[in-house]
C-alpha cells in the first residue's frame, strides 16, 4: 500500500471528523434556535455560545474540501460534480447562515431578527443534512461511469444511504449541540439542555450508528465491528455522565462516539474513496485518485507544521472563552439614531437622499 | 445555452462578486490595524473611535467575503470537474495551503478580536487583529499562486497526460504570481483608501451642515460641539479629518504602487501571453503604438474592421520592453503562430463533447479586453486624482460646503472597486480560449495547457447549471442590497453606532481617557464574561 496516499486518506478522514465534532455543535445550536430557545433572550444566548468560534469551525470544512482537491483531485472532481444540486443547497445554506450570524443583531426590528433566525435554523439544518448525505454517498457509492462522471441524471444521488447520512449528521448535531449548551450555559437553560441530551440521545445517534453498520456490513472487516462497539460505549458513557451531572465528560464522550463511528466508516471503505455502483472496476481508490508523491510529500510537510498550530490556537480560543454564559450576562442590545441634526432625523428621506 | 457557457457566466459572476468584498477586507483590515496601533501608542481617544467605527464596517463586509468564498472553492469540483482532474496535482496544493495556513488564522483570530475587547490584555488583543489581517494577505498570496499558474504554468512535467508538480519552488515563486500579488494588494489598499476618504468626507460635511463646525474668515475650520447630537464632540472632528487624510494618502500611494506593479505585470504578459496584450490594445498589426481610441467592430474578432483613431507611437513598445522602437506583434501575426503551435481545431477527444473538431478562435473578445484594460487604469487614476484633490480641499481642516462635492466623494468610493473588477475581467477573459494558458517561453512544458472548452464537468447538465446560476445570482443580488443597507445605516450612525457608550444623549461623549476599560494599557477585565455579544 502506498504510504503517502494512505496518510492523506487518514488526514482527510481526520479533517471531516474534526469538522463534524466542532461544527457539529454550532450547526446544532443553529437548528435549536427555532426548536429549543423560548424567547429573544435565549436565542441571543444560544447565538453567543458559538459566536467567537463558529467561523473557525467552518474552516475545517473548507480545509477538508481543499485537502481533497490537492491530495485526491479525482475524488474531489467526481464527488462534487455528482452532487451538484445538493451542494448548491449546502452552499446557499452556509451563505445564509454566515451572514445571519453577523447581521441578525444589526437592526432592531422583530421581523428582521425573525427572518435571520429562520436563516440560521434552516441554513444549519440544510448544511448538516447535505454534508451528511455527501459523506454517506462517498462511502456507499454513486452511479459513476469509467471517467468518474455521474450517470442517471441530476437526482441519481437521491438514495436511501444518502438520506440516512443526512439524518445521521442532523441527529448528531442536535445531540452534540445540546451537550454543548449544557456545558457552556448557566441557569435554567443549562438544565433543559442536559435533560434534552438524556431524553433524545438514543434517537439522535441512531442514524449515525446505522450508517456505520451499513458500511461495515458492506465491507466486512472485523475491526469495523470493534470500532462500532467502541462508539456505542462512548455514547453510553456520555449518557451516564450526563445523568451524573458531569457535563464535560459527557461532551467529550460524545466526541469519542463520533471518532470511533467515523473511524469505523472510513476504515471500512478503505482503500476505496468513492465506489461506483455500476461497476467496481470504476471505483475511485486511494491509489487511482491521488496526486503525485511529490505533491503529497509537500502537502505532508505543510500539514505537519500547520495542523498542530491550528489545534493549538483553536484550543487557546476555547480556553479564552471557556466561561459559562447565561442570559444575565448579555449586554443590552443598543439601537442608535443617525448622528445627524434633529431636523434631518425626522425626515429620514432627505437624509437618505444625502447619502 | 450550453452547460459550458452557463458555467462560464456563473464563474465570472460569483468570482467578480467575491472580489467586491475581498479588496475591502484586505485593505480595510490593514488600515484598521494601523489605527488600533496608533491608539495603542498614543492613547488618543479618536484613534479608539476610528478603530471601532471602521472595524464595524470591516466586519459587515468581511462576513460577505467568507460567505461567498466557500462557493469559490466548491465550484471547481462542481462545475469544472475535468479542469480539477487536470490541474489538481499543482493547483490543489496552494488552495489547501490557503485554508490550512491562512483561513484558519484569519477566522480564529478575528473571532478573538471581535469578542476579546476588554477580555484579552490590550497588547494581545491588538496582536490578534494583526495576525488576522496577515492571514488575509497570506490567503491572497496563495490564491494568486494558484491563479497565476493558470496564466503561466511552471514547475511541472507531463506524466500520463497530466501535469505533475516537480518543482514547488518554481510554482510558489512564479514571477507572474509575485507581481500579481503586489498588484492585488496595492489595488486593495486603493479601495480601502477611497472608502475612508468618502465616508469621512460625508461626516465632515454633516458636521458643517448641522452647524457644528464653521470656518473663520481665512477659511480655517472652527471646530464646535453639539449637545443634541450624540457623539458630535471635538474628538469626532479630529477622527474624521484624520481618517480622511489617511485614506487619501493611502489611495495615492496605492495607485502609484498599482502603476509600478501593473507595468511589471504588463511586461510579463507580453512575453507570457502575447495574444492577451495584443487584444488589450486591439492591436491588429505589428507596431509600437499605444492606442488611445480604437473604433469599429471590435467584437467581430476580425481585425479587418478595427480602426485605430488615435495612437501614441512608441508607448506600447515602452510598456513591453522599456524602449520605443521594438515592434510588438499584433493579432494578425499571432493567430497563425498560435495555430501552428496549438492546433487549428479542437482535438477529437471525448472530453470536448459536441465541441470536438470545431475550429479554435484564438482572439479573445476584444471589446472586453480593450475596455477592461482602460477601465482598470482609468478608474484607478480617477480615484488617485480625487484623493489628491481631497487632500488639497481639506487643507484648512474641513470639507467645502457644497452637497454635490460630498456626493461625489461618496460615489468616488466605487471607482477603485470598478478598477479591480475590470482588472480581473480583463485578465481572465484575455486568457481565453485557454483556461490554463500555455507558457511559450519554457521548453518542455510549453505543451501544458487546457482549453476552456475541455474544462467543464461532463456529467452536469445545463439544467443543473441554470438552476445554480439563478439561485446563486438571486441570493447574491439580495445580499448585496442587504449589505449596502447595513453599511449605510452604520455609516450614517457615525461612531455611536459602533460604540454604544457614546450613543446616549447626555452621556459623556468623551469618556475619561484613563478609564480602565478604554485605555490601551488597561489590563483585560477578567470578569467581563461577554464584553461583546451578537
Ligand atoms: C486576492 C485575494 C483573493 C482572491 C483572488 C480570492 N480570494 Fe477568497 N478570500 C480572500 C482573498 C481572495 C480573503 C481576503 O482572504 C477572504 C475575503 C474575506 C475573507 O474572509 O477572506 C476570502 C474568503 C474566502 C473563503 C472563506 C474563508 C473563510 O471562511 O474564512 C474561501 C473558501 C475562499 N475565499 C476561496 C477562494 C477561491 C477558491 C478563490 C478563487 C477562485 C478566491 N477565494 C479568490
Ligand atoms: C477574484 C478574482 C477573480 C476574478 C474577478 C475572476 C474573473 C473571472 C471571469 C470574469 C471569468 C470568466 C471568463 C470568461 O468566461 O471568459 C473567469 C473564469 C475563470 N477563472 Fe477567474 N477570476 C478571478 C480569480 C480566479 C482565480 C483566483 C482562479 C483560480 C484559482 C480563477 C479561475 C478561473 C476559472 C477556472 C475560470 C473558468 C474558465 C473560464 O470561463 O475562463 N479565477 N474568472
Ligand atoms: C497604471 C496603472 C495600472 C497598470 C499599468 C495595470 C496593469 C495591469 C496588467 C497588465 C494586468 C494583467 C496582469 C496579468 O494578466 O497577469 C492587470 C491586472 C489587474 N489589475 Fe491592473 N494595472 C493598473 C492599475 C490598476 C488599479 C488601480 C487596480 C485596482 C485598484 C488594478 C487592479 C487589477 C486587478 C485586480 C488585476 C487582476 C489580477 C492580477 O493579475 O493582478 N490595476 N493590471
Amino acid at each position: 500500500m502506498d504510504f503517502l496516499p494512505t496518510l492523506w486518506f487518514v488526514l482527510i478522514a481526520v479533517l471531516w471528523t474534526g469538522y463534524l465534532f466542532l461544527e457539529g455543535f454550532d450547526l446544532g445550536v443553529g437548528m435549536l434556535m427555532k426548536v429549543f430557545a423560548r424567547d429573544e433572550k435565549e436565542r441571543r444566548l444560544l447565538l453567543n455560545t458559538v459566536g467567537p468560534v463558529w467561523d473557525g469551525n467552518e474552516v475545517w470544512l473548507i480545509t477538508a474540501g481543499g485537502a481533497t482537491f490537492a491530495a485526491f483531485p479525482f475524488w474531489y472532481a467526481s464527488l462534487f460534480s455528482s452532487l451538484y444540486i445538493p451542494l448548491v443547497f449546502v452552499l446557499l445554506a452556509l451563505i445564509f447562515r454566515a451572514v445571519a450570524f453577523e447581521y441578525r443583531g444589526k437592526v432592531h426590528r422583530d421581523s428582521w431578527r425573525r427572518t435571520w433566525d429562520w436563516a440560521i435554523a434552516i441554513g444549519s439544518f440544510t448544511a448538516a443534512f447535505g454534508i451528511g448525505a455527501m459523506l454517506a454517498l462517498t462511502t456507499t457509492g454513486l452511479p459513476l461511469n469509467t471517467n468518474g462522471d455521474r450517470v442517471g441524471g441530476p437526482f441519481a444521488w437521491f438514495t436511501w444511504p444518502g438520506m440516512l447520512g443526512g439524518a445521521a449528521v442532523v441527529g448528531f448535531c442536535l445531540i452534540q449541540a445540546s451537550a454543548f449548551l449544557a456545558l457552556k450555559t448557566d441557569g435554567e437553560i443549562r438544565h433543559r439542555a442536559r435533560a434534552a441530551v438524556r431524553r433524545w440521545m438514543p434517537l439522535g445517534l441512531l442514524p449515525l450508528a446505522a450508517w456505520a453498520i451499513l458500511v461495515s456490513a458492506q465491507n466486512g472487516k472485523w475491526f469495523s465491528w470493534l470500532l462500532i462497539a467502541l462508539a456505542v460505549i462512548g455514547a453510553v458513557v456520555s449518557w451516564l455522565a450526563n445523568r451524573a451531572g458531569r457535563e464535560g465528560v459527557s461532551f467529550l464522550a460524545m466526541g469519542g462516539f463520533l471518532l470511533a463511528g467515523s473511524a469505523a466508516i472510513f476504515s471500512g471503505v478503505f482503500p476505496v474513496v468513492l465506489p461506483s455502483t455500476l461497476d467496481a472496476a470504476w471505483n475511485l481508490t486511494v491509489a487511482n485518485a491521488s496526486s503525485s508523491p511529490y505533491t503529497l510529500g509537500l502537502m505532508s510537510i505543510v500539514a505537519a507544521v500547520g495542523l498542530p498550530l491550528v489545534l493549538a490556537y483553536q484550543a487557546w480560543t476555547y480556553w479564552i472563552f471557556r466561561k459559562r454564559i447565561s442570559v444575565a450576562h448579555l449586554p443590552e442590545p443598543h439601537d442608535f439614531a443617525p448622528a445627524v441634526g434633529l431636523g434631518e432625523t425626522a425626515s429620514a428621506g432627505s437624509a437618505a437622499g444625502a447619502l | 445555452m450550453e452547460a459550458l457557457d452557463i458555467a462560464r457566466w456563473q464563474f465570472g459572476i460569483v468570482t467578480v462578486y467575491h472580489f467586491l468584498m475581498v479588496p475591502l477586507t484586505i485593505g480595510l483590515g490593514l488600515l484598521v490595524a494601523v489605527l488600533q496601533t496608533s491608539w495603542h501608542r498614543t492613547g488618543k481617544e479618536e484613534y479608539l473611535r476610528a478603530t471601532k467605527f471602521w472595524g464595524k464596517l470591516f466586519l459587515i463586509n468581511f462576513i460577505m467575503g467568507v460567505a461567498t468564498g466557500i462557493v469559490q472553492e466548491f465550484q471547481f469540483g462542481m462545475a469544472w470537474s475535468e479542469y480539477s482532474r487536470f490541474v489538481g496535482d499543482v493547483f490543489g496544493a496552494p488552495l489547501a495551503m490557503e485554508s490550512l495556513l491562512a483561513f484558519f488564522v484569519e477566522s480564529t483570530f478575528l473571532g478573538l478580536w471581535i469578542f476579546g475587547w476588554k477580555k484579552l490584555p490590550a497588547k494581545i488583543h491588538l496582536a490578534c487583529l494583526w495576525i488576522a489581517v496577515s492571514g488575509s494577505v497570506v490567503s491572497a498570496y496563495f490564491i494568486l499562486v494558484a491563479n497565476s499558474w493558470m496564466q503561466h504554468p511552471v514547475g511541472v512535467q507531463i506524466v500520463d497526460g497530466y501535469p505533475h508538480m516537480v518543482d514547488a519552488w518554481a510554482v510558489f515563486t512564479n514571477n507572474t504570481a509575485l507581481v500579481a500579488f503586489f498588484h492585488t494588494i496595492t489595488g486593495a489598499l486603493a479601495v480601502a483608501g477611497s472608502f475612508l476618504l468618502g465616508i469621512s468626507w460625508y461626516h465632515l460635511w454633516r458636521r458643517r451642515h448641522d452647524g457644528i463646525d464653521t470656518v473663520d474668515a481665512t477659511g480655517r475650520v472652527v471646530v464646535g460641539e453639539s449637545d443634541s447630537i450624540p457623539g458630535r464632540d471635538k474628538k469626532d472632528h479630529s477622527l474624521w479629518i484624520k481618517s480622511l487624510r489617511f485614506g487619501a494618502v493611502v489611495a495615492m500611494i496605492a495607485f502609484a504602487g498599482s502603476a509600478v506593479s501593473g507595468d511589471l505585470s504588463g511586461k510579463l504578459m507580453f512575453e507570457q501571453q502575447p495574444m492577451k496584450m495584443a487584444a488589450a490594445e486591439a492591436a491588429c498589426h505589428d507596431g509600437t503604438s499605444f492606442s488611445i481610441l480604437s473604433i469599429g467592430d471590435l467584437s467581430s474578432r476580425d481585425c479587418s474592421k478595427v480602426v485605430a483613431v488615435m495612437e501614441v507611437p512608441g508607448i506600447l513598445s515602452f510598456l513591453a520592453h522599456s524602449d520605443f522602437t521594438t515592434d510588438i506583434k499584433g493579432v494578425n501575426t499571432l493567430v497563425p503562430e498560435y495555430q501552428a503551435k496549438y492546433g487549428t481545431n479542437l482535438p477529437d477527444n471525448p472530453i470536448y463533447g459536441d465541441r470536438a473538431g470545431q475550429p479554435i478562435n484564438y482572439v479573445p473578445v476584444m471589446p472586453v479586453t480593450y475596455w477592461g484594460f482602460r477601465m482598470m487604469i482609468g478608474f484607478g487614476g480617477l480615484a488617485a486624482m480625487a484623493a489628491a484633490v481631497a487632500l488639497w480641499a481639506t487643507r484648512k481642516g474641513t470639507v467645502p460646503r457644497p452637497r454635490w462635492l460630498m456626493r461625489l466623494a461618496l460615489v468616488g468610493i466605487l471607482a477603485p472597486f470598478g478598477a479591480n473588477a475590470a482588472g480581473w475581467i480583463f485578465t481572465e477573459m484575455g486568457r481565453q480560449p485557454f483556461v490554463v494558458a500555455p507558457n511559450p517561453s519554457m521548453s518542455g512544458i510549453d505543451q501544458v495547457f487546457m482549453f476552456t472548452a475541455a474544462a467543464v464537468s461532463p456529467g452536469v447538465s445545463a439544467g443543473e447549471m441554470i438552476f445554480s446560476l439563478v439561485a446563486l445570482g438571486t441570493v447574491y443580488a439580495v445580499l448585496l442590497v442587504v449589505e449596502v443597507v447595513l453599511l449605510t445605516k452604520y455609516v450614517r450612525g457615525g461612531v455611536p453606532s459602533a460604540m454604544p457608550e457614546l450613543g446616549h444623549p447626555g452621556g459623556s461623549g468623551g469618556k475619561d481617557e484613563d478609564d480602565a476599560g478604554t485605555h490601551p494599557d488597561g489590563e483585560g477585565d477578567g470578569d467581563d464574561v461577554l464584553a461583546f455579544a451578537y
